[in-house]
């Protein structure tokens, strides 16, 4: 069974059409990066997949369980809240600029979530929030303030308190784009490090040479469609026009 | 009279203006809160109407609106309020005045978060009111402390309004004191009681903003 399930997702911004009629699947533990030139419409199909924005048309599907599906009219309809509240615990998104609780200490912005949404035993959640600020190399920083830490460091608090939450899909939108440069190594090298952990990833990243060594599968679109998807491989030797035009500037570095 | 007698007088009304501005602080916090959330519902109605009343509470004095509220109930529906209704009125008034003003406050401060707190506190699976009492007001209280901290030292001087409608605080007291006694005494000693009264919220005001300065 797929993890996600999006189907013929429209949304339309102010009556411009933003997203035309995409669908994409992610099965268990894959690995899928989203390329594409700017305002092809990325960002907003992570959000339409993570519920941040409401679909116009279009189904929505978690682990075989429907958040949205369309009326007789073709307009999606969302599921009670219920339904979403027990649907986005599958799921998790780490934003381009954090986004991390600047009045929470680094720990209390990762147990926070898991104590008060998911009500997990404390002893346990601190357990497990050390061992992932072990994991990010961070262990030192724990009741430091984010406003202490550089970006890469805050980004991988905010990758930690997402993964906190058990997610079984993460989803990145440009993790390391409001990064310097000589950070995002850090944060790029962390993010490979959760391939081993099997959560499935879905990844918005103009890192080309990221994307080519982590994907399982590689997605580009542009104005509001998928042009091409596939193995790395096959997207970066594709001979479509678009992706080569896309690819034409990475294509060096990526020799 | 003597000093002491006339110190004693006037601590009297002490009590009461320090009465006025606690229960003041007390009631019209959390009411101004209300009177934002109101300020900013999705229903048009309900939203003219508060915006409505903080126009009316902000545009005419508080001394008119006093005397409204501890006269209206005479004058308007004919019921005869007993002079314990003084108090009440001073009360009633300046909660509702002072809810006004923290309501504005309140939602410069809530619209000026940014939306990612929001976002992130939903990806997170917190409930509305989680979010709000969790990550949204706590981060809005520090925001908007240095307009709180001007409200309150306002209110400070402001209690001394509640003798245009003939209660016993500090200011009503030491005027009474002054022209029977024939002295600048009453009026030394009001002068030093609100000029101490505003140095102390001062400084308590300055020391939770600086607890609160641990982040950025
Ligand atoms: N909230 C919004 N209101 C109006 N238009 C929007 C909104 N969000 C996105 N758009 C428009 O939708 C289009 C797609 O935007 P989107 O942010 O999804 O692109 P993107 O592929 O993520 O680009 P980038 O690489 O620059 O992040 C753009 O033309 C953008 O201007
Ligand atoms: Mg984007």
């Amino acid at each position: 069974m797929n993890l996600l399930e999006m189907n013929r997702v429209k949304k339309s911004f102010g009556g411009l059409e933003v997203i035309h009629d995409i669908s994409l699947q992610v099965g268990e533990g894959e690995i899928v990066s989203i390329i594409g030139p700017s305002g092809s419409g990325k960002s907003t199909l992570l959000r339409c997949a993570t519920m941040l924005e409401t679909m116009d048309s279009g189904e929505l599907v978690y682990l075989g369980e429907q958040a949205a599906w369309n009326d007789k009219n073709g307009r999606t309809v969302y599921g009670d809240s219920q339904t979403l509240k027990k649907i986005r615990q599958n799921y998790g998104l780490v934003f381009q600029n954090f986004n991390l609780f600047p009045h929470f200490s680094v720990l209390k912005n990762i147990m926070d979530a898991p104590l008060t949404v998911q009500k997990r035993n404390k002893a346990e959640v601190r357990e497990t929030a050390m061992e992932l600020l072990r994991k990010m190399g961070l262990e030192d920083k724990a009741d430091a303030y984010p406003c202490q830490l550089s970006g890469g460091q805050q980004q991988r608090v905010a990758i930690a308190r997402a993964l906190a939450l058990n997610p079984k899909i993460l989803f990145f939108d440009e993790p390391t784009s409001a990064l310097d440069p000589e950070l995002t190594g850090e944060v790029l090298k962390v993010i490979k490090s959760l391939a081993d952990l099997h959560i499935a990833m879905v990844i918005v990243t103009h890192e080309m040479a990221f994307a080519r060594d982590i994907s399982d599968r590689v997605i580009f679109m542009a104005d509001g469609v998928i042009v091409e998807e596939g193995t790395p491989e096959e997207v970066f030797a594709s001979s479509n026009e678009r992706t080569q035009s896309f690819l034409g500037r990475y294509g060096e570095m990526l020799k | 009279m003597e000093i002491s007698v006339m110190l004693a007088k006037l601590a009297g009304g002490m009590a009461v203006s320090i009465q006025i501005f606690v229960l003041t602080l007390v009631f019209s916090l959390p009411l101004g809160l209300v009177v934002a959330f109101g300020r900013m519902s999705k229903n048009g109605i309900l939203r003219a109407i508060v915006k409505t009343y903080i126009s009316i509470m902000r545009g005419t004095p508080l001394m008119l609106q006093l005397m409204v509220v501890y006269f209206g109930p005479h004058y308007l529906l004919g019921i005869k309020v007993g002079s314990s209704y003084r108090i009440w009125a001073t009360m009633i008034g300046f909660v509702i005045n002072y809810a006004a003003y923290f309501a504005e406050i309140y939602r410069s401060g809530i619209q000026s978060m940014p939306v990612g707190q929001y976002e992130a506190a939903q990806l997170l699976g917190y409930s509305k009111i989680q979010t709000f009492f969790r990550i949204i007001l706590p981060q809005v209280i520090k925001r908007i402390l240095p307009s709180v901290t001007n409200e309150v030292i306002t209110l400070v001087k402001d209690t001394s309004l509640a003798f245009t409608i003939g209660v016993g605080e500090m200011f009503t007291t030491a005027k009474a004191l002054a022209s029977s006694q024939v002295s600048m005494i009453p009026f030394v000693a009001a002068g030093l009681f609100y000029y101490i009264f505003n140095l102390v919220v001062a400084v308590a005001m300055d020391q939770t903003e600086k607890k609160l300065s641990y982040y950025q």
